[in-house]
Parts: structure tokens; sequence; C-alpha cells
């Protein structure tokens, strides 16, 4: 109350500011200033808040997380079928961009047709980045905006994640991992030893495009070509296909290509499957890159293709289903079921010849001989 | 042994090393062509079938000779249709 | 793909093989029934053979033994040993075509040291290896020659480009080989079972028709250098079988469309100015054959990885279970080995035709294993 408490006042309401000042510019939302990933990014500090913030954050849509989980009101899912389906795939590619996608939109498009083969609807993913010391922000901000928009587009949401930097060499680059959920209309069960013979085997289109595109995005085997990755989400597709006719068994033709997927069939359903090779949709380019690099279509990876086994009355309800949808226009009965040599898968030639068709040993590698 | 295909000539890269762009069902790569030169010119190569091993044009793809081969394997079903 | 799709028709491929059996009702009464084996030389024709089924449109008198023509196939245990010690050297980045990379040595394979460190790299072309070579000066790169002649002159121009760009850094580990020593010593094996041969066509691109003349003259066997599409070798085999019933045996081609009687003479002359013949060059499941391989001329020494590492070297008997030999001189059928597709399969793979997807055995555990099923329970091969 009395004179000399104005200046205190005075000094009070600096300092006051001042502090205002420390925490508005504390919390403030700082763009990444580096030019490349370093290990304080991973850090735990205030640089790996400036790369959530900046980088993923906004690629996401601003994730729910709220504390150390994303929640769900599980009412909300049980709305809408009485299974949760869960799942895990985690993403390794170089190079990290390629024609028709990249490391990220291929992370949320793979996750989701994995549960979208089991008859899901996609819900909610999370985002596991590794990333290598020295890897460009601007390629982190590019595959990471990829990723954003690749979900929004599926109607899925990104809703929790985690970040790791590791040393320089202790990884290439870029790894993603992304875990998925989903709910299961009630009533909906597919499985491969559901398989029974005289069932038709159906693909949603041609052959090896996401394979060929990555032998040829290396450029290691200095080869050019238009094709592009097939990379897509096909739960729309599968709910068209699902809601048309009953459906045994679905799968998505990633690694190993067709060829795995059926020798695991055979395998789980001891029963024999066989693939009729002149109706199997392939590019001409991915045949040319074939017939260069001594490579076999049927053992090439795909991103956006599937594998569906369907009685055979519902075969054309089936194709006509999956032509309908854009990611189906090519679709075509590739195959049936047989009881004729259980666990082996055979492959009619053209010439009226049929042999075994096996899944590759190793990798798919060009040879000469 | 020896995986061979048969692309076409579409450019020439260097004409000093024979080096030249080669197409296959719509796929381009560089391939040597100094085995199937015909004189100096690499150029007059442009849109001749070669057939590409290990990044290198090995021979030239003889049309007429194709067309022959295509032709007795035709007569020889006819001749067998006959009786 | 033009000059493909039209050699792979199936109604063309239809009248091949009812000529095939109309020629095949000509043989004399003796014979009927006795089977013509026709051996495919090149591995390639085995991977065709087994890919498209041809085997089982033959009639069943007519049996194909699956030759040595596969260079990745031949390559012995101490050469891989060699590879493998070259490719463990500080600073070496070591190229290989991807069909190199599994064949077993005695303790690992090019794959396995490239998981334990090695710089192993995939190569397309040779010209791959060269342009890593330039990209790298600071080390040495090394490419695993591999091939017949088909092969040997894609090696022999690259390194004729790395003299001519003084390239220091770049090097070849030759285990080219040629095919006429190869079939002569077959033939000369007293135990060879074969009838006639389909012959290499993409060899001979570059060798031509003439170097196959011994074998008809002297050997008695008709020899057709065949392409390597469906109609190709069913045509080849028509011609084969048409000597045989008419009791001729000549050297005929029917890949003409891309081989000459002389061959490709720059191929050639790369080759010889490139290489030379080795006094001895060791053959899985053959054994060692004079004058079969190629190693560089003395003015490319600096070169030569085999002169500028030092490598084991050693021999490595081929594994004592295995029946390589017997299958491809056509004593046995691939699944007739002891440890055909017990101890001997493609992931674990004992002997040479194993080893690569051109491999008679491989082939056969891969693609044909029904057919052998359905020969050997007495069923019809012909689905």
């Amino acid at each position: 109350m009395t004179a000399p408490a104005r200046p205190v006042l005075a000094e009070h309401n600096a300092a006051q500011v001042a502090l205002a000042r420390i925490e508005a510019k504390r919390h403030k939302k700082r763009r990444v200033q580096d030019d490349v990933v370093q290990a304080a990014h991973g850090g735990g500090g205030r640089a790996m808040r400036d790369l959530i913030e900046d980088l993923i954050l906004p690629a996401f849509d601003h994730a729910v997380a709220e504390d150390d989980q994303a929640r769900f009101a599980l009412s909300d899912m049980a709305a809408l079928g009485g299974q949760l389906a869960f799942t895990t795939d985690t993403y390794v590619v170089t190079p990290l961009t390629f024609p028709g996608g990249d490391i990220g939109s291929m992370a949320v498009h793979g996750t989701i047709n994995d549960l979208a083969v089991g008859g899901a609807k996609p819900l909610y993913l999370s985002c596991g980045l590794i990333l290598e010391e020295g890897l460009p922000i601007d390629l982190l901000r590019t595959i990471l905006t990829s990723m954003g928009r690749a979900a929004r587009e599926a109607g899925v949401r990104i809703v929790t994640g985690d970040t790791k930097v590791v040393a320089r060499g202790k990884a290439d680059k870029l790894f993603i991992n992304t875990a998925g959920v989903g709910v299961i209309p009630t009533g909906l069960h597919m499985s491969a030893r559901s398989l029974e013979p005289g069932d038709v085997l159906l693909t949603n289109g041609t052959l090896g495009d996401h394979g060929a595109a990555i032998l040829i995005a290396r450029g290691e085997l200095e080869l050019a070509s238009p094709v592009m990755s097939d990379s897509a989400p096909l739960h729309e597709l599968v709910q068209a296909l699902v809601q048309a006719v009953p459906v045994r068994a679905m799968r998505d033709l990633t690694r190993g290509g067709l060829a795995a997927t059926v020798n695991e069939w055979a395998h789980s359903a001891n029963l024999g499957l066989c693939i009729d090779e002149p109706s199997v949709p392939v590019r001409s380019e991915v045949q040319g890159v074939c017939e260069l690099l001594g490579l076999d279509p049927l053992h090439l990876a795909n991103e956006g293709k599937l594998l569906a086994a369907v009685p055979k009355a519902h075969a054309q309800a089936a194709l006509h289903a999956m032509r309908r949808h854009p990611l189906g226009e090519n679709a075509a009965v590739v195959g049936e079921v047989t009881s004729a040599h259980p666990g082996v898968v055979t492959i009619q030639t053209g010439f009226g010849t049929d042999r075994v068709l096996d899944m590759l040993v190793g990798e798919p590698l060009p040879r000469i001989c | 042994m020896c995986l061979g295909v048969p692309g076409q000539v579409v450019a020439i890269d260097d004409a000093k090393t024979a080096r030249g762009v080669v197409d296959v069902g719509g796929v381009r790569r560089v391939a040597n062509l100094a085995c199937v030169l015909e004189g100096d010119d690499p150029q007059a190569l442009v849109g001749a079938w070669v057939l590409i091993h290990v990044g290198f044009a090995m021979s030239r793809i003889d049309a007429e000779e194709a067309a022959r081969t295509l032709d007795l394997i035709k007569q020889l079903g006819e001749l067998d249709d006959a009786p | 793909m033009k000059y493909v799709s039209e050699f792979r028709d199936p109604p063309a491929a239809r009248r091949l093989v009812a000529t095939i059996e109309s020629l095949m009702s000509r043989r004399p009464k003796t014979l009927q029934g006795a089977p013509l084996k026709i051996m495919e030389v090149c591995g390639g024709h085995t991977h065709a053979i087994f890919k498209f089924g041809l085997e089982t449109l033959l009639p069943e008198t007519i049996e194909l033994v699956h030759g040595p023509g596969c260079p990745v196939c031949v390559l012995p245990v101490g050469r891989v040993d060699d590879a493998i010690s070259i490719a463990t050297s500080e600073g070496v980045i070591f190229c290989t075509y991807g069909d190199a990379l599994r064949v077993p040595g005695s303790r690992t394979s090019l794959a396995g040291a490239k998981a334990e460190g090695a710089d192993v790299r995939t190569v397309y072309s040779p010209t791959d290896a060269l342009a890593l070579a330039r990209a790298n000066p600071s080390r040495r790169v090394v490419f695993f020659g591999l091939g017949f002649e088909t092969t040997a002159p894609s090696t022999a121009l690259t390194l004729l480009q790395a003299e001519r760009e003084g390239v220091s850094n770049f090097f070849v580990f030759s285990n080219h080989v040629t095919i006429i020593p190869a079939l002569r010593a077959l033939l000369d094996a007293e135990d060879l079972q074969v009838d006639g041969f389909i012959g290499p066509g993409h060899v001979s691109m570059v060798i031509g028709v003439e170097p196959y003349h011994f074998i008809a003259e002297h050997y008695r066997r008709p020899f057709v250098v065949s392409g390597f599409e469906p109609l190709d070798v069913l045509q080849s085999i028509a011609m084969v079988v048409a000597q045989h019933v008419e009791g001729r045996a000549v050297v005929e081609n029917q890949y003409s469309r891309l081989v000459s009687t002389q061959g490709n003479s720059a191929a050639q002359t790369a080759i010889h100015e490139v290489f030379k013949p080795r006094a001895h060059f060791e053959w899985r499941g053959l054994g060692s054959i004079a004058e079969s391989g190629l190693e560089l001329q003395p003015r490319f020494a600096r070169f030569d990885a085999e002169q500028a590492f030092r490598v084991p070297a050693l021999s490595v008997a081929d594994p004592k279970a295995c029946q390589c030999g017997e299958v491809l001189k056509g004593q046995l059928r691939p699944y007739e080995c002891k440890v055909f597709g017990t101890a001997c399969t493609p992931e674990t793979p004992i002997g040479s035709c194993m080893v690569s997807s051109e491999g008679a055995c491989a082939a056969y555990y891969s693609y044909g294993r029904l057919t052998s099923l359905r020969r050997a329970s007495g069923l019809k091969v012909h689905p």
C-alpha cells in the first residue's frame, strides 16, 4: 500500500510477461529446421516434439492418442460386427518412392488389405517409424503426407504411433510398421480351410505390377518402363464382393505372388489347386521384364491384388461384382480347387499340359540361364 | 543356359561404343550392339530386331527365316492333316 | 511379344506333336516300344520343356535326357569356394548373376557370404559391374564371369572396354566354359545312352553350326540346333526323330532366324582376343575336361581376379551321394537318384542338377513331379 510497491509490481509484471513469452515460445509449434534426421529427433526431447508436431501430426490430421494410447468406445465398434480384426505388418522397400506409390502409402494400403481380406471394415492404424540418421527431412515429410492422404482416402485413421531414430548404417533410411484394427461383420467367416473341390479362384486384375515396378525403380538393372505399382486399398472391393456372393477364402497377393498364396491354400486345405495359365492377367510390360530377367509374374509381389475362392455357381456373379469396382476392372477367373493331387498346385498351360506351380525358393533374382 | 529375348533397337545412345536402347515388350534397356554392327554406322540398326543376352545384342533376327520356320511347321501339319 | 508369341501357338504345337507321333510309328518294328533318348544339351531347353510341359505331349517312347548345358549347375564346389574367398576379401564388391548366388560351396554360398557381411551384388550385365567399378574407384570390383560361348563375348567386350578406359579396379573371375569339349567328353563316355541331340541355340548364334559336324560324322548321332520357344523345341524333336527314322545323322539348324552357319564373327573375335583355353577345367558331375574352360590372355593379366587375389584353388570332390553324372548321361531319371527329393532339394541342393532352376533335377522337383508320379504309377502322362 505504500509507494515502493509500484516498482515491485512493475518488475513482477515484466517477469510475468517474460515468463509468458518464454512459455509461449516453448509451446509454439516450430518447423523442423534441420535438413536431415539426426539422433536428437528420436531423443525424446524438444527436437523429437518438433518432428512430431511439424511433420507427423499435420500429415495424419492430428492423431487422437491420449496419453500413451488411443481410446475407442467398444459400443461403436460392436455396432459394426461381432469380431475384432487386428493385424500388423512392417514395410521395408528400396527405393522409398516408386512409380505408383511410396513406402508410406504402401504401409497404409498393405495393412488395410490384411484386414480387408478377412472381410473386416478397417478402422484404425498405428504408425511406428524407424528412421535412419541422415534421412532427408523433406523426403520424410513427403512420405508422411502420402501416408496421411492414403489413410484419408481409404477412410481409416492413423491414431497412434511411435518414432525411433537409429544411427547411420543401422537401418536402411526408413522402416514403417503399421498395425491395424477393424471389425468383421457378424456371420462372415473366410478361411482357406473352408475351400471345397469345384470352387473357383478369381483375382481382381493384372499380376506382378508391384514387383516389376520395384525391380525397375531400383535402377540397378537400368530398365525403363511405364509399369507402376498397383498399391491400393482393397476393402471397398472386398465389401462389394462379399455382399454379392458367398466367399470361401480370400488373401492379398503380396510377397511371393500368386504362387505363394495358392501353395499355402493347397497345404492348409489339403486340396489341389489348379491355375489356368492363359487366363492369368499380366501386363505386357511386366511380361517383358519377366522374359528379360527370367522371372515368373506369378512369383512377383502385388500390393493391390487379391485371390478369392467362391463356389462355382457364384463365379460369374463374383466376376461381375469385382468388375464393377475400378480396382477390379481386369478381374478374371484364374483357376479352381480340385480333390486331385491334394496339397499340390498345378498350372494348366496353353498347350493342354500341366505342371507343378511351386513357391519360389529364394527371392526373385534376375538370371542369365 | 543363356536366357535370350528378342528386342527391337529403338535408339543409338553412343555411336562410338555401339551403345543403343532396346525395347522388349515395352521395357527399355541400354544394350551393347557391337556384335551385330554391319558397317560403321550403328544408326543403321534402329528398327532392327535382335536377341538380347545379359545386355548385349548377340544376333540379328532374320524375319524371312522366322516366317519360313513358321511356314514349315504349318506345312508339316497340313501334310499330316491330309490323310 | 513379337518373335515370342508366334512360337507359342498351341494349335501349331498340336500339329507338330501329331507329326512326331506319325514319324515314331514309322520306326522299324524291332524298335517299336523301345525308348528313343534325345538329349537337350542346354539348360534353357530343359527349362522350356518343363515350363510348358512339353515332355507330356510327346509319345511315351521319346525320353528327353537333360544335358550339362547349365553353366551354373556345372560350376564345381572348389570354384564357388574361390569366388567366396574373393568376395570376402578386403574392400571388394563382388558382382554376380542372380543364378550363382545360391550355388553351394563346401561351407556356404555367395548368398551366405553376403549375409555374413560380404558386399555381393546381383547384376544383369557385365557392363553393370564395370559401371560399379567406375563409381567406386576406392573399391576393387570383381565380376564373376560365368557361362558358355553365348555369355563369354559380353565379358570379353566389357574387359576390352575396361582396358580402353584404363579402369584399374575392375577384375574378372573367369569360369567361362565351352560347349564342344563338353559334348565330346559326353560322347566319349562309354555309358552315354543318347540317340540324338537338341543343340544349344544361343551358343550357336556365336559359334555357328559347323563345330557340331563331328557329332554326326564321327559319333553318328542326329544333332538339331534349336530355338527355345515351344514350337522350336517340338520342331527340333520332330527333326531328330525324322533323321532317326530315316537312318540319317546330320547337323541341322532349326533356329535359322538367329543362327548362321558361321556364327557371329565379331563375338568370336572378342572371345579370342580376351580368352584362351585352360588346360583343364573341372565340371560338377562330369569331372575334369581338357580345354573346356576359358582363362584371360596374358595381355589382360592385370584384370585377372585369379592373379590379383589369393584364392584357395582347391579341387573339392562332388558329394558322394550325388548321382548327377548318371543323370546327365541319361542312365538315370532325376527322380531315380538316391538322394532326389530327400537330402537333395532346391532349398538344400547337393548335386549340380538341383542347383539352378535349369538343372534337370530342380526342374523335375519344381515342375515335373506329377509327371514322374504318373509315370511311376503307370498312369497316362497326358493330362
